[in-house]
């Protein structure tokens, strides 16, 4: 459409759609604008919004002496790391069983599977904390870490791009003289590369900004992950300003925060393709 | 094929003992410790048949988180499900400073919901928090957002709401991308305005992905109470209670864990009529094709 054949009402029509948009994605910011404002100014603007005031980063090292996030991030990193590799691990060899082995019994496992997309482990936390508690693993990271790492949604995702592959390719690679395994690591892994990829985003971003299971089964220093040592220190009776506990937050989510720009478009694309399938 | 079967089954061996430790076997033992008492000290849990479950029916408190789970779950979804559809409409056409209109969408997905509740505290502090700030300027008198309790359940709506319509815009938006141009093409030749295109073709076509959002959207409405942990506590006087966090309430401050088994097993009821009710839904869908 060319600007000469536009109506006024047309006209009008985009520009409502414009505006909408843009008041739309101004509101959704806001949080995130309100907290770098915050934590690049002194406390006295924290309620103050004048553009004169003076810029500052001291809000930042007074939050980092005030908890300990170095060991926070460090345990939120452990975690992530453990939890991506268990399942891709687990994920893979169950998927390649379900898309290209036949067994008896290979539907009602499928559906067991399955079942876990509904009832998360989030859910279950009266009975997996006293499992923890029997394998003696509460308040570590891998207690966290544990009941994610089969993955139900890494399992069916996977599953289905083993799907697509052709069978042809198994074959070739019987006839090279691969087995069940080689063919699995050789084949179909290097070819479901985006699906990891996609697969590897969800699950990072999702674990770590999980909560309510780490805020139980961790209760020291050492296990803490970010969200629950954020948690903490805004909560504690300490009269901290506002504009500490925003660079905090700022701190906590900045790993994500700036991956996400750096990759936004790859982000957004692989979101969509988990989503698709 | 018995060699295959082995190694089937060694593959499916270690995902399958985790799935069964944390998902099943604990599900199944939650429906059996909501029978039997909470063991303390040295007496040991007994056989107490329903009442655990009659404690349920007469518990205010739990009958109160239920109907707040319900109004969460009722408000929430509908709302976030055609905030990010319309998201997905304005990302997917031709405007002004697209990749900032989809990253100010999707940050939310990113940021830590218990990070940003801090943020959303001070928006909603009485007296200087900034809505009370924006009213200021309209002269109306401040509010205390989260204490009172015909508004605190509304407040974390609000947050839950902005966390999940950027996620759920991007199923929209894969979605919206499949629609093929020549429909579009056709649609305005016979003359079909941009609202009757999208209620004729769009909505129909995106169906599937609406379903397949509104049952995330039903599960993260019992899993997505992590800001309620800083900003109310489940107040002023149970206000802003949702079963997830009560069950935590009982299970780890109180450390009655039968009954929190109890409380546990409504979820699970709930999720699994879901489950059924989603079974017969596609079900009917596929007889469609």
């Amino acid at each position: 459409m060319t600007g000469y054949d536009m109506t006024v009402a047309d006209r009008l029509d985009r520009a409502l759609f414009t505006i909408g948009a843009w008041m739309l994605a101004l509101l959704w910011i806001l949080p995130l604008i309100y907290a770098i404002w915050t934590a690049f100014h002194p406390a006295a603007y924290e309620v103050n919004f004048d553009l004169t005031a003076p810029l500052t980063l001291e809000n930042f090292p007074k939050a980092w002496v005030q908890a300990p996030f170095a060991r926070y991030f460090l345990n939120t990193i452990i975690l992530v790391l453990m939890i991506l590799a268990g399942q891709l691990v687990l994920g893979t060899c169950a998927a390649y069983a379900f898309a290209r082995l036949s067994f008896p019994g290979r539907n009602v496992l499928f559906a067991l599977v399955l079942v876990q997309l509904m009832v998360m482990p989030d859910i279950l936390l009266v009975e997996n904390y006293q499992t923890m508690r029997m394998l003696g693993l509460v308040d570590t990271i891998l207690a966290i870490g544990l009941p994610y790492m089969a993955s139900g949604f890494c399992i069916f995702l996977l599953r289905q791009t083993f799907m697509t592959i052709p069978k042809e390719l198994d074959d070739a690679a019987r006839i090279e003289g691969e087995g069940v395994i080689g063919t699995m690591l050789r084949v179909y892994v290097p070819l479901a590369k985006p699906t990891y990829l996609a697969f590897g985003l969800v699950s990072v971003s999702a674990h770590w900004n999980n909560f309510v299971w780490p805020l139980i089964i961790t209760n020291s220093v050492e296990t803490r992950p970010l969200t629950v040592g954020l948690s903490i220190f805004s909560t504690a009776d300490s009269g901290l300003e506002w504009s500490v506990i925003n660079a905090a937050t700022l701190m906590t989510s900045g790993p994500l925060l700036i991956g996400f720009l750096l990759f936004q478009r790859q982000f957004v694309q692989s979101f969509m393709r988990a989503g698709i399938k | 094929m018995r060699r295959e079967w082995i190694y089937a089954l060694l593959l499916l061996l270690p995902a399958m003992i985790l799935l069964m430790g944390f998902t099943h076997i604990p599900a199944i033992e939650t429906i059996i410790d909501s029978f039997y008492s909470t063991p303390r000290g040295r007496r040991a849990a007994r056989f107490v048949e329903l009442e655990n479950y009659r404690t349920l029916l007469a518990d205010d408190v739990f009958l109160r988180a239920f109907w707040n789970n319900l109004i969460y779950a009722a408000v929430t979804i509908p709302a976030s499900i055609i905030i990010s559809l319309g998201m997905a409409l304005f990302v997917h056409s031709r405007i002004r400073g697209l990749s900032f209109l989809r990253m100010a969408y999707f940050t939310p997905t990113v940021l830590p919901l218990i990070a940003v509740a801090n943020i959303w505290l001070f928006f909603y502090t009485p007296g200087f928090g900034l809505i009370d700030q924006i009213r200021g300027l309209f002269d109306l008198p401040p509010q205390n957002w989260m204490g009172q309790t015909d508004t605190a359940l509304y407040t974390m709506i609000a947050v839950a709401v902005w966390k999940e319509a950027g996620f759920f815009m991007i199923f929209y938006l894969a979605a919206l991308q499949t629609i093929p141009t020549p429909l579009r093409e056709a649609a305005k030749l016979e003359g079909a305005g941009r609202w009757t295109f999208f209620r004729r073709v769009t909505l129909p076509l995106i169906m599937p992905t609406t379903v397949f959002i509104s049952v995330n959207a039903v599960i993260n409405s019992v899993r997505l109470v992590d800001h309620i942990f800083v900003m109310t506590e489940g107040g002023p006087n149970n206000a802003s209670k949702l079963l997830l966090y009560y069950i935590f309430e009982v299970a780890f401050q109180f450390w009655d864990t039968a009954y929190a088994s109890t409380l546990t097993v409504v979820i699970l009821g709930m999720l699994s009529l879901l489950a059924i009710g989603q079974f017969f839904f596609l079900d009917k869908r596929v007889h469609y094709k």
